[in-house]
Formats: C-alpha cells, sequence, structure tokens
C-alpha cells in the first residue's frame, strides 16, 4: 500500500467540505463519536441532514466564522492506498494556502459548481496547481442533482475548462461529475448519470499512477546531516545522512560533491536496518564515500555526468506569503533550498502575475499577500539547483524575514 | 526501463519523512530534547530517533513530564528504554511544581493533573534551555491538531498562535527562532492510530504491558473504565469489579479510561482497531471529552 497525497481546492460554497466529509465517511475514517458531535451541532443550528461538512471545519475561530481559513490535514484509507487530504480554502485572498498544499501533492481535485460552471477562482486554482507542479489535476463538477444530471452541462463546462486549462500545460487532467451530497460518482458510479463511462472519483484516486511521478534519472543528494558515532565500534564511521531528492543511487556508482567538483564512489548505503542496494525519493538513508573528502552539511552529491546548475543568480516564480511586508528589489531575506540556508537579496521584480488572467504586469514595483511575480536573487552563496519544472525538491526554495523569522515566501526556480 | 516501479510503502514514506524532520532538527537547533513519555506515539518517536542518527547514539536527550499519576508499568517501561538507548532522561515533575508553589492541585473527584502539566513542561523546557521539543501528537487525533504544523512555533511564554503559523511546503522546514522561543516538532503528523500500530507490528517493538488486555479491577464513570489505584478517587456509588480491558492510549490514571478487550497481541489489536468505530480520545481521554474545543483551548496555553 502506497501513500497518495492530494489537495482539494473550491470556491466558497462549491461543496468541497460536503464533498472530503464524505469521502471520510465512506471510507469509515469517521468515528461514531466525531458523527454524533457533528449530528448534535447539525440539530443545534437547525440543520435537516446532518451537516457532513462540520467534520472538516477545525479551529474555534473558523467554526464561528464559519469559514475554513488555513491548509489543515485529513486522513483515510481504503484497502488499496492511504490518502493525505491537504484542505485549502478557496478564498480569494488565500492562494497562499493554495499553493502550501499544492507543494507535496500529487493530484489535486478542483471543485466547480455545476450551475456556476467555470469560475474565475477554477481558473485561479488550475493556474496555481500547475505553477506548483502538482502531476494529477481532477475537475470534480459538482451538484450534478441541481442540473437534473444534465450531460450536456458537464460537457459545457469540460469543454470551457479544457480550452482554458490548454494555456497552462496541465499535465494529466479528468473530468468526473458528482454530487458530494447524495453521493453519486464519489464512491461508487452512479446509476443518475448512466453517460458517464469513467470511474468514480475514489477509483481514480486509488489506481492514479503516481511512482514515476518523482524524479527517478537526475542524481540528488543534499547532505543533511554527517553522522560519526565517536564509539570505538565505528570509529572511523563517516556517513553522509539525507532524503534522496532524485535519481536512483547504487553503491559502486561514481558519484560528485558540490561544490567541490571531486569525485568518488559509494562504498555503501546504510541505514538502521541494514545496507541497501538501492536509493530513490523519498528514502532517508546515509552514504559512505570510498574516499574521504570534506563534506558538510548544505552540500550536494550528484553524478559527474548530471549535475544540477551550480548558481548565485537564481530567477524564480515567487508567491508572496507575508501580511505585513512587501518584496521589491533591494529586499533581503534568508532563502532555506534543500538542506542549505543563505542569504538572499531581490535584484529585480520582471512582472506580477494576475492569477486570474494570466496577465503579466510589468510595471509592477512590489509583490504583496498573495501575489505571484518574476524574479531574480543573488545569493550570497552558491545553491544547487534545478528547475522546478524538473525536479520539485531541488528546484523549490522558502524565503525567510530577517526580522520577523517568519516564512515570507516561496519559489520555484525556472 | 526501469527494473520496478520504484512504489514505496505508506510506512517506509512516514518513516522517511519522520527521519528527515528529526535530521533537520539535530543540524538546525542547539538544544532540542525528545518528549518520552511510554505511550506508543512517543515510543514510535525514539525508534525512529534510533534510526535516524544510527550508529551514532541520538544526539538529545529525552524529557518526561511525570504527573505522579502515570501508571507504573509505564514508568518502569520508560526508565528501561531510556537506559537500553543509554539516553539521557530528563524527568520534569508536577509534584515539584505543586510543592514549588508553581500550580495548585485540582480538588474532589474529578481532580486530574492534566492541565498543571503545562506549567511543568513549559518550566523544563525553561530550565533546560530546549529550543525544540519533539512531540508524539498526530493531525488525525483531532480537530484542533489537523491544521498543526511540522514544526509549530510556540512564543516565549511557550503559547501557540494558530493564526501565527509559518506555511510549510516541500519538505522545507522553517528553523529560525529567537532566544526564549521554542519550536514543538511533530515528526508523526502524517500518521494514523492505525500507521503507529501498523509500525509497532513491522519493528516488533516492545511496548508496555498495559496496552495489552489484562484482568484489572475498574469502575465505571461517564460510560468509561476507570481503574483502581492509590490516586484515583472513587465515590461510594462507583463500584469495582473485575474486567478484561486494554488501553488505547496511555495518560494519567485519573482520566484514562480503559477499553473491554481480549486483544493480547498486537496483530490482535490491530485488527481490534480497524474494526472500531470510536476515535481513541473519544473513547478513552476525559480530559478531551470536557468540550468540543477543549483540545484547542489547552494547546494555545502551551500543552503538547
Ligand atoms: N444539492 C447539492 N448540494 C450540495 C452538494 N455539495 C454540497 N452541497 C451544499 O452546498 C453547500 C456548501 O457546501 P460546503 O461543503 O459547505 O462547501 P465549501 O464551502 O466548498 O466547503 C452546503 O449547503 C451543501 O449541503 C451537492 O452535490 N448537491
Amino acid at each position: 500500500m502506497d501513500i497518495l497525497r492530494f489537495a482539494t481546492a473550491g470556491s466558497v460554497d462549491d461543496g468541497k467540505s460536503t464533498l472530503i466529509g464524505r469521502l471520510l465517511f465512506d471510507s469509515k475514517a469517521i468515528f461514531e463519536d466525531q458523527l454524533e458531535a457533528v449530528e448534535r451541532t447539525s440539530r443545534d443550528r437547525g440543520t435537516e441532514y446532518t451537516d457532513l461538512s462540520l467534520l472538516t471545519d477545525g479551529l474555534r475561530a473558523e467554526r464561528e466564522q464559519g469559514i475554513t481559513i488555513d491548509v489543515a490535514y485529513r486522513y483515510f484509507a481504503t484497502p488499496k492506498r492511504k490518502f493525505i487530504i491537504a484542505d485549502t480554502p478557496g478564498h480569494i485572498q488565500y492562494t497562499r494556502n493554495m499553493v502550501t498544499g499544492a507543494s507535496t501533492a500529487d493530484l489535486a481535485i478542483i471543485l466547480i459548481d455545476a450551475r456556476k460552471g467555470v469560475l474565475e477562482q477554477s481558473r485561479r486554482h488550475a493556474f496555481l496547481t500547475t505553477l506548483l507542479r502538482v502531476p494529477h489535476l481532477v475537475v470534480a463538477i459538482n451538484k450534478m442533482d441541481l442540473v437534473d444530471y444534465a450531460e450536456e452541462r458537464f460537457e459545457e463546462i469540460r469543454e470551457e475548462f479544457t480550452q482554458f486549462a490548454s494555456k497552462l500545460n496541465a499535465s494529466d487532467l479528468s473530468f468526473i461529475p458528482i454530487s458530494a451530497l447524495h453521493g453519486d460518482n464519489v464512491v461508487s458510479r452512479s446509476e443518475n448519470m448512466p453517460w458517464y463511462q469513467g470511474p468514480s472519483l475514489l477509483h481514480h484516486l486509488e489506481h492514479v499512477h503516481i511512482a514515476s511521478d518523482r524524479n527517478l534519472v537526475d542524481v540528488r543528494f543534499p547532505v543533511q546531516y554527517v553522522i560519526r558515532p565517536h564509539k570505538t565500534e565505528f570509529h572511523d564511521y563517516r556517513g553522509y545522512a539525507g532524503q534522496v531528492a532524485g535519481g536512483v543511487l547504487k553503491p559502486g556508482d561514481e558519484v560528485m560533491h558540490l561544490p567541490s567538483g571531486l569525485t568518488t564512489k559509494i562504498a555503501s548505503i546504510d541505514t538502521f536496518d541494514g545496507p541497501v542496494t538501492e536509493a530513490f525519493a523519498p528514502m532517508s538513508v546515509t552514504l559512505r564515500l570510498e574516499d574521504h573528502l570534506d563534506i558538510s552539511r548544505g552540500d550536494m552529491i550528484c553524478r559527474p555526468n548530471n549535475q544540477p546548475k551550480v548558481a548565485q543568480e537564481i530567477d524564480a516564480m515567487v508567491c508572496w506569503m507575508a501580511d505585513a511586508t512587501k518584496l521589491t528589489p533591494r529586499t533581503k531575506l534568508t532563502i532555506k533550498h534543500t538542506t542549505r540556508t543563505a542569504r538572499a537579496l531581490v535584484k529585480d521584480l520582471h512582472y506580477r502575475l494576475d492569477v486570474n488572467t494570466l496577465h503579466r504586469d510589468e510595471a509592477a514595483t512590489s509583490l504583496s499577500l498573495n501575489e505571484i511575480g518574476r524574479v531574480s536573487l543573488r545569493i550570497t552563496q552558491p545553491l544547487f539547483v534545478d528547475d522546478y519544472a524538473r525536479n520539485r525538491l531541488t528546484g523549490g526554495f522558502i524565503l525567510i524575514d530577517e526580522a520577523t523569522n517568519g516564512t515570507v515566501g516561496a519559489g520555484m526556480i525556472v | 526501463m526501469l527494473q520496478h516501479d520504484y512504489t514505496t510503502s505508506q510506512l517506509d514514506v512516514l518513516e522517511a519523512e519522520a527521519i528527515h524532520i528529526m535530521r533537520e532538527v539535530a543540524a538546525e537547533f542547539e538544544r532540542p530534547c525528545l518528549l518520552f513519555s511510554g505511550g506508543k506515539d512517543s515510543i514510535v518517536m525514539l525508534r525512529i530517533a534510533e534510526k535516524a542518527f544510527w550508529p551514532a547514539p541520538i544526539p538529545f536527550p529525552l524529557m518526561h513530564v511525570d504527573t505522579g499519576h502515570n501508571f507504573p508499568e509505564v514508568i518502569d517501561y520508560r526508565d528501561r528504554r531510556a537506559a537500553e538507548l543509554g539516553a539521557r532522561l530528563v524527568v520534569a515533575s508536577v509534584q515539584d511544581s505543586i510543592d514549588a508553589g508553581r500550580v495548585v492541585e485540582e480538588t474532589g473527584r474529578r481532580a486530574s493533573r492534566n492541565r498543571l502539566q503545562t506549567t511543568t513542561l513549559l518550566d523544563g523546557i525553561e530550565e533546560n534551555e530546549f529550543d525544540a521539543v519533539f512531540g508524539g501528537a498526530r493531525r488525525d487525533e483531532e480537530k484542533a491538531r489537523a491544521k498543526e504544523r511540522v514544526f509549530s512555533f510556540r512564543d516565549d511564554f511557550g503559547q501557540w498562535d494558530p493564526k501565527n503559523q509559518r506555511p510549510e511546503l516541500w519538505n522545507l522546514y522553517n528553523a529560525k527562532i529567537r532566544k526564549g522561543e521554542h519550536i514543538r516538532v511533530f515528526p508523526l503528523s502524517n500518521w494514523t492510530e492505525l500507521d503507529v500500530w501498523d509500525y509497532i507490528r513491522r519493528e516488533g517493538i516492545e511496548i508496555p504491558s498495559i496496552y495489552f488486555a489484562h484482568t484489572r479491577r475498574v469502575f465505571e464513570r461517564d460510560g468509561m473504565l476507570l481503574p483502581e489505584g492509590d490516586v484515583v478517587q472513587r465515590g461510594d456509588d462507583e463500584p469495582l469489579f473485575e474486567a478484561t480491558v486494554r488501553y488505547r492510549t496511555v495518560g494519567d490514571m485519573t482520566c484514562t479510561g480503559a477499553v473491554t478487550s481480549t486483544a493480547a497481541t498486537v496483530d490482535e489489536i490491530i485488527a481490534e482497531i480497524a474494526a472500531t468505530r470510536i476515535t481513541e480520545r473519544g473513547a478513552t481521554r476525559a480530559d478531551d471529552r470536557a468540550s468540543e474545543a477543549a483540545m484547542e483551548d489547552r494547546k494555545k496555553e502551551g500543552y503538547f
């Protein structure tokens, strides 16, 4: 059994909470005591039916305002897969949450209300999903019960969305007509829509192939921690611990260390449970090398004939996430990229992107909360980078405010 | 052509993620510690720490907030496991906090030291100058936890502000803090109760005996089975009887209920949990039943 991480996005009232509630309920991830609490609250509020959306309403402040305002993570499993849902709210001001949720997602579900069709916000969700390179996209056209389960309506929306998505080069795109409230095409195929031949949403989630979404080609091993036991038994042991970010490593492979550019071979790939014959993402392992090189945290191990870019000047799409400050040229920040932390100076803001129309505003002089733009950064130390499109782990970074220590930006190298 | 499809099982993915988190903390903080209660989540966390740094020893101490109301079987286990690993164990005692006048003991039948623990925990963090504290909490446990970060920022009062948490993207964690502040780190964030048990089974990890079915003298209160014990106040209208029970969580004897069960092995426990229809906290924790927002309020004050 493997894990599928997915993010959900939709505008307010499109039925996102109801859908998640139903997936959890039908997969028996909801327990009786949770259901009782929800039934009680539904009754107190005078709702006729049990409001499954209450299951996913998190913190009290949010409950009181009746909205979801932060990414929440939910879990359920079927005999096929374990699922982690990043439940991201769809309000206009919460691009930050969607970007956060999408950063680790294998798949994104975008909800559309069949009555309303493709809205400005649906476009934004699709854009962010592709910007973050979520490999699989499902457009769930919800509330089909309110449009008489009409195939024409479904096709209309599908066409409009497809047209828009072609501009985004969205990867794997599927459309599923559902009713989250009544359960049509959520877990099992709906009898109300015999014209729909595809799988139910859950079936799709269980079977979509994700193993090959990871980069298994370019060997990238950011050194995280140096293990030196100082015990008699392992006196000369020196291991480089880290989580594989790309490619497949094997003992005996010739590898290159960056920044030194020196080459050596992998002597062994160690774990607590014994040495392994290969390592690939997302495994956390410890490498021993044949030669003694001076290697520390923040360095990179790759292959001599396949190296990342060594860069002190990078161009990236940056999403700004701070309420109180803006990104402008000359802003100084801390950057964390793989296991390396350095300082960065904003050299240039090339344009700000309107996430609804994709219009590039080249006259923009700053990025505020939830705005996205193309930025050039100068870094105090070289980083070992790949294009984000090629590898999300060596192409993504975060920006930290040096005064407040808050995480204020997320970047994708282009 | 790839030789195989490089699928990674769910436990391997979760373990690799937790190891990554632990190594980040060891690399970026000066004085981390790991909260070790002898409960199943902290047991799993400790095993992961063992794996993350092998063959070196775990590079940080363990801390236990001892309420003085713990199950003796669990305290034995705690001490044994710490000794086995050669780890330093810091015990922060609620009794000491009471004796020092830092907190006042609750009175009455429902008196519990649950809430008092927060002060002891925060004092322990401050005295030892810990800047990162590993906790075994999982996001699936409770509503207020679903939005918790892996690196959860606490101000210099140890408080949690749900509105002021740092976004977490990819596997990049922001470890920057000022003096006096700390980070609570939850490496098991993405695990479910069943994952924890599956892992215990796979790893063959020993766990305290109270997790397995045993006969115990108990009484019923609010639909929960509470144990007989020196520290547990029982009324005359709460008769004792013998039952075959086990614990799903281990907390204080005063507020942790047992469930009737005959599960004597990890396999049997897993079968039982897979079939169960009540959350572990709902079933067995009086502290969480107080109100729907109980956990959220305690977390803001600095609770685990
Ligand atoms: N008729 C119908 N109503 C739905 C459906 N899905 C959700 N709703 C209703 O739409 C409203 C908003 O749903 P909710 O899940 O709270 O939306 P969210 O804001 O996207 O989380 C609620 O009154 C739901 O009962 C559906 O498939 N059919």
